[in-house]
């Protein structure tokens, strides 16, 4: 078992002939992940990656044509909230947006859509989801991820690599490991993202990574104090970021109260979440707490 | 993106939002000119001369003043441009007046704070309102939360007239004046949405004694992603505003925000380079920045990066930490290895590879003649620069 993404899931590459598009498609199918189209408007017709993969024209053709269950974006952020709704309206279930900058305009209108329709949006501004030696629908390097029991949830790209590489370090392997996305306006969010982890039979412990701005990782604390039974490690970045200044991620920017690093630390703590002081900390605490 | 009152204003006025006008300069021999056409231009006798800096509080350092008659608005234009301007949100070292709006006056009857802003919890562009206008709202919010009333948007939908109405009437206003609020309300949601604003706030937005709605105050800032859209508010970014270094970084696509502290440090992905900055302090010391060097680090990119960060001379030492999946370590080591060559090892630096080709990376870096401390793990890294800053 896993989350998300699985052996059975049957990807759309949006965006595939971009130079982005085409690395990170040759890079997800030697890790085994079943990309079954393209979409390119204009290049419709032509077939890519060692004439492999036929491209179409848009998604509503994509699917007809392979009846795909999940689509991965790569296109230029100013196309990309109207290529998340293309993705919807072909009923596509699952949606990783990797591209980041989209105007935060565009992004409302297609979370709405999205969220209308009961679709699994991750991200944008991510690097995507990877369940372990089944699928990677992502820009993560694969060969840093071991088989196991550990959920992951991360705002940020590089920093979930860190979380990953720590808990293989203590001998703690993962079911699904997803980017969540730093941006103001996410698809799953860190609530919704350990509700699918805590519904998951083999996972048996969960590491959630948040960064200072919105407040997020307190309506997960919430939820988690009063229905989550397993356990969990945590850690904020960003507690030595100055007020009002944006870091980098366009949602990482503290503006009220419940937005530092310490207020949600504190939360998450008096919420029964394990919390590391240190980012260094995170696969040793999960060794320490968990009993597989 | 933020601009100042004057541009912001500028704006509202062609959403026809009345507004408290007037004109800007920038160099003392416009003032006595400036005044007198605002006195002619606008019909007023007494005038208001505003600093124009990106930063709240202006009032309280001094920086806005009231001034009965043109001798004293001259008096006032002479002192605040120039000054070195102090509040709340300048920091300490405060900020130098470039630039003052000189407006017409007028007689407040009563103050209103009205602002439109996103709100990341619904997902939902947000309206702000309360009577207690012209205050610091977070205060309002923490001691009195029942006098602020929030109206939230419908994403796919405009603000309407119901929606305007209820605003209006929650903030008490009645017959013509609560009709002129409704457009004024219509027509804040328009720009907002039009512009790509991050948030629109009128504080105050007041009804004067002979009984109109100004704006007297005006806050906008705009979504940095949609600006290739907005050429027109993209122009009225002021340079002046912001860090030079942060500003040549940006140059070589470098995400750059310098800090307090003597721990330079260089690392990819926002979230690990914050998490990085928190471990340095952990570890006893204080960072010097933040450097995100982003996705496709090259040999170039950190070429750049240590140029970017030695221009602090604060720097005693810096960590690079690179956690490489597309960015392949044996790249990054290569670039080290040049940038030291090129600029000489001022400061001692400490380098931590992991993931993607970091064993050839510590064998380049081994092999190579440049002195370059190396690191285990985050933690081992810290220590290792920390130890060597305070040396």
């Amino acid at each position: 078992m896993s989350i998300i993404i699985n052996n059975d899931t049957k990807v759309i590459v949006q965006g595939i002939t971009g130079s982005e598009g085409t690395f990170h498609s040759e890079q997800m199918l030697k890790y085994g992940t079943k990309i079954v189209a393209g979409v390119t408007p204009g290049k419709g017709g032509k077939v890519v990656l060692d004439d492999k993969i036929p491209v179409f024209n848009n998604m509503k053709e994509a699917k007809n044509s392979t009846n795909a269950n999940a689509s991965i974006i790569f296109v230029p952020p100013r196309f990309a909230g109207n290529a998340i709704i293309e993705a919807a309206e072909a009923n596509i279930e699952t949606i990783v947006c990797i591209s980041e900058g989209i105007p935060i305009r565009d992004m409302i209108k297609a979370k709405k859509i999205t969220d209308d329709r009961n679709i699994t949006l991750i991200g944008p501004n991510c690097p995507g989801v990877i369940t372990v030696d089944e699928c990677k629908l992502g820009i993560m390097p694969g060969f840093i991820a071991k088989k196991g029991n550990i959920g992951v949830i991360s705002k940020s790209g590089t920093l979930t690599y860190e979380a990953i590489d720590q808990l293989v370090k203590n001998g703690l392997g993962q079911t699904t490991a997803l980017g969540i996305g730093g941006d103001p306006i996410i698809g799953t969010d860190m609530k919704k993202a350990i509700q699918l982890f805590e519904n998951d039979n083999d996972t048996k412990g969960i590491v959630v990574i948040g960064e200072i701005g919105g407040t997020m990782e307190i309506d997960a604390a919430y939820w988690v104090k009063d229905h989550s039974t397993k356990p969990i490690v945590g850690f904020i970045a960003g507690k030595t970021a100055p007020p009002g200044r944006r870091m980098g991620h366009a949602g990482a920017i503290i503006s009220g109260g419940d937005e530092t690093a310490d207020a949600k630390m504190k939360i998450m703590d008096n919420c029964g979440i394990h919390v590391c002081e240190s980012p260094s900390e995170i696969g040793k605490k999960m060794n320490e707490i968990i009993n597989i | 993106m933020k601009i100042h009152e004057y541009q912001a204003k500028s704006l509202l006025k062609k959403y026809n939002i009345p507004i408290q006008d007037g004109y800007v300069i920038e160099n003392s021999c416009d003032i006595e000119k400036t005044i007198n056409n605002v006195s002619n231009d606008f019909q007023t006798k007494d005038f208001v001369v505003k600093a124009q800096i990106h930063a709240g509080g202006r009032g309280k350092g001094g920086g806005v003043k009231y001034s009965e008659d043109v001798k004293s608005a001259i008096q006032n234009s002479e002192n605040i441009l120039g000054m070195n301007l102090i509040t709340h949100q300048t920091g300490e070292q405060g900020k130098i007046v470039n630039k003052i709006f000189i407006t017409e006056a007028f007689d407040i009857q009563k103050e209103y704070y009205v602002a439109i802003t996103l709100d990341r919890t619904r997902n939902m562009d947000v309206f702000m309102v309360s009577t207690e206008g012209g205050v610091n709202i977070e205060e309002v919010a923490n001691k009195t939360p029942e006098k602020i009333f929030k109206l939230w948007i419908n994403p796919v939908d405009d603000l309407t007239d119901n929606e305007a109405n209820k605003i209006g009437v929650n903030l008490g206003f009645k017959d013509k004046l609560l009709q002129e609020s409704i457009q004024i309300f219509k027509n804040m949601y328009k720009c907002y949405k039009e512009l790509d604003c991050s948030i629109l706030e009128i504080n105050p937005l007041i009804t004067s004694t002979d009984s109109k709605i100004i704006a007297l105050d005006a806050k906008m800032n705009f979504d940095n992603s949609a600006l290739y859209r907005q050429k027109e508010i993209h122009g009225m970014q002021d340079l002046t505003e912001e860090d030079s270094t942060e500003l040549e970084a940006k140059k070589f696509n470098l995400n750059y925000i310098k800090l307090e502290g003597n721990v330079g440090c260089m690392v990819n992905g926002a979230g690990l380079a914050m998490a990085t900055m928190d471990i340095i302090k952990l570890s006893g010391g204080e960072p010097a920045n933040f450097l995100d060097v982003g996705g496709a680090a090259s040999a170039e990119t950190i070429k750049n990066g240590f140029k970017i960060i030695l221009k602090d001379k604060n720097v005693k030492a810096v960590l690079i930490n690179i956690f490489g999946g597309i960015v392949r370590c044996d790249r990054v080591a290569n670039g080290v290895v040049e940038a030291v060559n090129e600029l000489g090892l001022v400061v001692p630096v400490v380098v931590r590879l992991e993931g993607t080709n970091a064993d050839i990376a510590k064998e380049i870096l081994s092999n190579s003649n440049v002195k370059i401390i190396s690191a285990s793990d985050l933690k081992d890294a810290a220590i290792k620069v920390v130890t060597e800053a305070i040396k």
